[in-house]
């Protein structure tokens, strides 16, 4: 059989079934850490546009600005919070693996130092966000 | 026991799309899934294709999907999968028929980082020596058996981008920390790009797929780092 031949039967297999592989804790971080990532492209991608409607006048951009006060928008900062630090922290533990490649045999052990920064951070920054909401 | 097997089916012949088919049986805890599916090949249904040789973990060709991770047929006993039992072929490979996927792509990225030992150097009148300290460099990656269990456990490599997968860099890894080898830059050419190791995004389900235990992220790692420093 031709290479030409070979490379266009089908694998049958795509994205709905890769989320389906069994890889365990490390599979799961890779997925986070995408879904943190595509999370803070769409907040990034909120702020050019309330910039831009600026342009439409003092009105509108106030109108929008106002929504950023609402106790939901406390919540959601407390999401963001959490996907900027998730993705930092974890970024960073790549980094080390792949500065240090002998630290992967202790794949578990770096989830879990990871986990621990994280909710040291995070932990104080969602009281400090939420607080307000409680009277605090 | 008694086990039920869904296996993925593809009988291009028959019908166009995959289909899962269930067989029941009994067997063995004790078992392996190839013994199962070899009861199902020659008691049940005669059509079942599927890839085994030497049937001892040592040839490589009954790499498969089982219960949704990657491992060899031969080396997986059913008391350690259960009772219930779904089989699919390495995802990211093209399936030929049933369980048998097409490794001629596979095969052809061994070719790209030039898994064979470089050395234009004058030829010794005797062989060339080495340390045992020397041998150990590349000890866990000369167990490869090259069963593609890592390359379809890979997230990188399953979109079919061009990704050359990890048991193509395990094969690299294996000359490139051979003290006896000199042919590093000729490998660049295939490691050091965003189809080469580069595409590791440590996401570890080669090393936890490996059957024969290689530490297959950390020596993707390693690479980076000689293609990087150009040491180790």
């Amino acid at each position: 059989m031709s290479d030409g031949a070979a490379r266009e039967r089908p694998t049958f297999t795509g994205p709905r079934e890769w989320v389906t592989y069994r890889g365990g804790l490390g599979m799961l971080m890779w997925g986070l850490h995408r879904i943190a990532g595509l999370g803070i492209l769409l907040f990034l991608t909120l702020h050019i546009v309330d910039i831009f409607l600026l342009g439409f006048g003092k009105d509108v951009f106030n109108s929008l600005i106002g929504i950023y006060s609402s106790p939901w928008a406390h919540v959601m900062d407390v999401f963001l919070v959490f996907g900027v630090l998730f993705h930092a922290i974890n970024g960073l533990r790549i980094i080390v693996q792949d500065f240090a490649p002998r630290v992967m045999l202790a794949e578990h052990k770096l989830v879990v130092i990871e986990l621990v920064v994280l909710f040291v951070i995070f932990v104080p920054a969602a009281w400090a966000l939420l607080a307000p909401l409680f009277g605090g | 026991m008694d086990v039920a097997f869904t296996i993925r089916r593809y009988q291009p012949e028959v019908r166009e799309d995959p289909y899962y088919e269930t067989f029941k049986f009994e067997a063995e805890p004790t078992d392996r899934v190839l013994d199962g599916l070899n009861h199902i090949k020659w008691h049940m249904d005669g059509t079942l294709a599927l890839r085994r040789s030497c049937q001892h973990g040592i040839c490589g060709s009954d790499a498969m999907r089982i219960n949704g991770k990657n491992g060899l047929a031969c080396k997986t006993l059913l008391q350690d999968v259960g009772a219930e039992v779904t089989i699919e072929p390495l995802m990211g490979f093209p399936v030929l028929k049933d369980l048998i996927v097409d490794v001629d792509p596979f095969f052809e990225q061994f070719k790209k980082v030039k898994a064979y030992l470089i050395n234009d150097g004058p030829e010794p009148d005797r062989e060339r020596l080495q340390s045992p300290e020397e041998a150990a460099r590349y000890g866990d990656t000369s167990k490869c058996i090259m069963c593609g269990a890592c390359t379809g456990s890979c997230p990188s490599f399953w979109p079919g981008s061009g990704f050359i997968g990890p048991a193509a860099v395990v094969q690299a890894h294996r000359f490139m920390f051979d003290s006896r080898d000199e042919g590093n830059e000729e490998r660049a050419a295939a490691l050091d790009g965003r189809d080469g190791v580069w595409a590791c995004r440590t996401v570890f389900n080669c090393t936890k797929a490996c059957p024969v235990g290689i530490q297959v992220t950390r020596a993707i790692g390693e690479v980076k780092r000689a293609l990087t420093w150009d040491g180790s």
